[in-house]
């Protein structure tokens, strides 16, 4: 290649210096990198294009056969049984729900204290071990994570709440939450690292001492990177699929009661894929339908989150 | 060497190791495919074990996704020999043979269908056909949530339910046997074609109760209650029966005992492996069956299976699904008028 023969010479290319055709022969590589570049990014739109375009094509299906008015009017979801079929799609919705919200009350607290202690307590020695340890958690395979809630939580629990059902919402929203833990704090933690010292050195001089600096003025200055890494938290949250069909059982209700069994979408679909429902019938074409729903809320929250990041670095460029 | 490359070199190292043992080992000799219901599933499982210990050139795979989708696999050609825990029904029967599928249709041991609670559970003590019905037909559903609904004196506690996935077989003769009509249920359970999951769950729960195959239950005995049922038909057996090999075998075990099956692609009935196969399969079952947890079939009741294959009799001697309370002498009967 051109390219690399005369960064061997040690001459840079540049247009005008060499003859005609290395220039070209050049420029083409340089256009074909660049190319495969674009192509490599392109492709992750492409592939977001697709996802939407299967779903929908497949959502139409379903919702011709079933209208929105019994999908979002219904309280009932148990379209696999043919006595007494049901396509609401508000159970599944409120066991997602629920168990994020579980996820979170464990996860915000914990992730944002250690996010704190991290930027502002820790020595830096204590920090280089501690933050990485954090983040071991988020490599846990989720599948591990499921049994740990079924068979160590859940027993646990027991001991405390009595009427905790053997499935139960509330075991797989707290390790789902442990999961996310590192979510939080990392981002949370690069927020409130990137709040300027000044903020500080000036709350300091103000005669604050330091857990009113924390949380009057850091804390607060660092709010919109900390909302985002929250709402990246609840999208993984309602997104998480294995701990859940693991841990929360496999029944539909619409409660909030997190002592009771539950099933989320993430659960359902893997459910129905896993077993045998055979493709094109409309019990088949039910996870396509609450695929769309399910991609609607991450895609909502995703946005969100864009948008605080996107003030948060204007915030910072400030 | 920079930092990355070396990683970069060491991921390479690692994966060049691992791909001899993801890489397929040469096959000679042919693979048979076996899938479907998860209660026969112990059961060829054990006689695919020896099978393979006696003939290593086949390969026998065997899988389970429930009888409903053992059969939408089957009447595909994607399998050759699908476990059943009912017979085939009409529906698939027109599935398969829209495909060009034929089938013989071969009984291999006796099921019964235990129902449990979980051992902390101390006032049930026997439940009826008319109780059971009460609880899991599609009319309970929102309705019949506390134990006390079903029997007057029991107490205020949730009724959480347990059962197969409405793919399986078992689900299917239950709700035949229980509910009346094959499958039709209440749909607020916690149903799944696992039944570790099954037996998990009613473990864990004092208010639970669920059902799936006898040999599940032995297996998992000491963290289950078994309960006795009773039919309210005094000539079957008076009073509440539990299941066991006995009580399944004399057929006082009712409504919940029930014949399983295997039925051969008659596509692929003639192919020397698999002949050799399901002839392993009917002169071991009796043995192995029984080792697993199921009530074997009478000597004679094989031999009949055993011409049924040689012969290549097609079709099923059940046509027209589950049949709630077919007992020993009646499927030997039918197998006899059948051959």
């Amino acid at each position: 290649m051109a390219t690399t023969a005369a960064s061997l010479e040690g001459t840079p290319v540049r247009s005008g210096s060499t003859g005609w055709w290395q220039r070209t022969s050049a420029s083409l590589g340089e256009r074909l990198i660049e190319l495969g570049l674009a192509g490599c990014s392109v492709l992750s739109i492409f592939v977001t294009i697709a996802i939407v375009v299967v779903l929908l094509y497949e959502g139409v299906e379903f919702f011709r056969e079933v209208p929105l008015r019994d999908f979002f009017g219904d309280t009932l979801w148990t379209p696999l049984f043919p006595d007494s079929r049901h396509f609401g799609i508000w159970p599944l919705v409120c066991g997602t729900l629920l168990t994020s919200g579980v996820a979170m009350a464990v996860a915000l607290p914990f992730g944002l204290l250690a996010a704190i202690y991290l930027s502002e307590y820790a020595a830096p020695k204590t920090r280089r071990m501690l933050k990485p340890a954090l983040e071991l958690l988020a490599g846990v395979p989720t599948i591990v994570y499921g049994y740990f809630a079924l068979t160590i939580v859940t027993p646990i629990l027991k001991l405390f709440v009595p009427d905790l059902a053997g499935f139960n919402a509330l075991s797989p929203g707290i390790v789902m939450g442990i999961m996310i833990i590192p979510m939080i704090s990392s981002l949370s933690e690069d927020a409130i690292y990137a709040v300027p010292d000044s903020l500080r050195e000036a709350a300091f001089g103000l005669g604050a001492s330091k857990l009113p600096t924390i949380f009057r003025v850091i804390v607060p200055s660092a709010w919109s990177g900390i909302a985002a890494a929250m709402t990246l938290a609840v999208s993984r949250a309602i997104g998480e699929t294995m701990i859940v069909a693991i841990a929360a059982g496999q029944q539909a209700t619409l409660s909030i009661d997190p002592r009771e069994p539950t099933e989320t979408m993430t659960a359902y679909i893997v459910n129905i894929s896993k077993g045998d429902t055979p493709t094109g019938t409309l019990e088949y074409k039910t996870i396509f339908a609450v695929g769309i729903m399910l991609f609607i809320m991450t895609l909502a929250m995703n946005l969100v989150s864009y948008r605080l990041s996107r003030k948060l670095r204007k915030q910072a460029r400030a | 060497m920079s930092n990355t490359s070396r990683t970069l070199l060491l991921f390479l190292a690692v994966t060049a190791l691992a791909a001899p043992a993801c890489s397929k080992r040469k096959q000679e000799g042919r693979t048979i495919k076996v899938d479907g219901s998860s209660t026969v599933f112990p059961i060829t499982q054990a006689v695919a074990e020896e099978f393979q210990k006696t003939d290593p050139s086949t390969k026998i795979t065997v899988a389970l996704s429930g009888t409903g989708g053992g059969f939408k696999k089957f009447c595909r050609g994607e399998i050759e020999i699908s476990d059943a825990s009912r017979p085939i029904k009409p529906a698939e029967v027109e599935e398969c043979k829209k495909a060009g599928i034929d089938y013989i249709e071969l009984p291999i041991a006796y099921d019964g269908l235990a129902v449990m609670v979980n051992p902390k559970n101390t006032f049930v003590d026997k439940l009826t056909v008319a109780e059971l019905k009460k609880m899991w037909e599609p009319e309970a559903a929102q309705k019949i949530a506390t134990w006390s609904q079903i029997r007057e004196g029991w107490p205020e506690n949730k009724l959480r339910l347990f059962g197969p996935g409405v793919d399986s077989g078992t689900y299917d003769y239950f709700t035949a046997a229980i509910v009346g009509k094959e499958h039709s249920s209440r749909g607020d359970f916690t149903s799944s074609e696992d039944d570790n999951v099954l037996v998990q769950g009613i473990a864990m729960d004092e208010n639970a109760l669920g059902f799936f195959g006898y040999a599940y239950y032995i297996e998992n005995k000491e963290k289950l209650k078994l309960i006795p049922i009773d039919d309210e038909k005094p000539d079957n057996g008076a009073g509440p029966i539990a299941p066991s090999p006995e009580t399944v075998a004399n057929g006082t075990y009712q409504p919940l005992s029930r014949p399983i099956f295997i039925y051969v692609s008659s596509k692929v009935a003639a192919e020397p492996a698999v002949a050799k196969f399901v002839d392993y399969y009917l002169t071991h079952v009796k043995k192995l069956s029984a080792d697993v947890g199921y009530i074997p079939l009478p000597d004679r009741a094989y031999e009949l299976a055993t011409k049924r294959f040689a012969d290549k009799k097609l079709g099923s001697v059940f046509a027209g699904g589950s049949k709630v309370g077919v007992t020993v002498e009646q499927l030997l009967a039918s197998e006899a008028e059948g051959k």
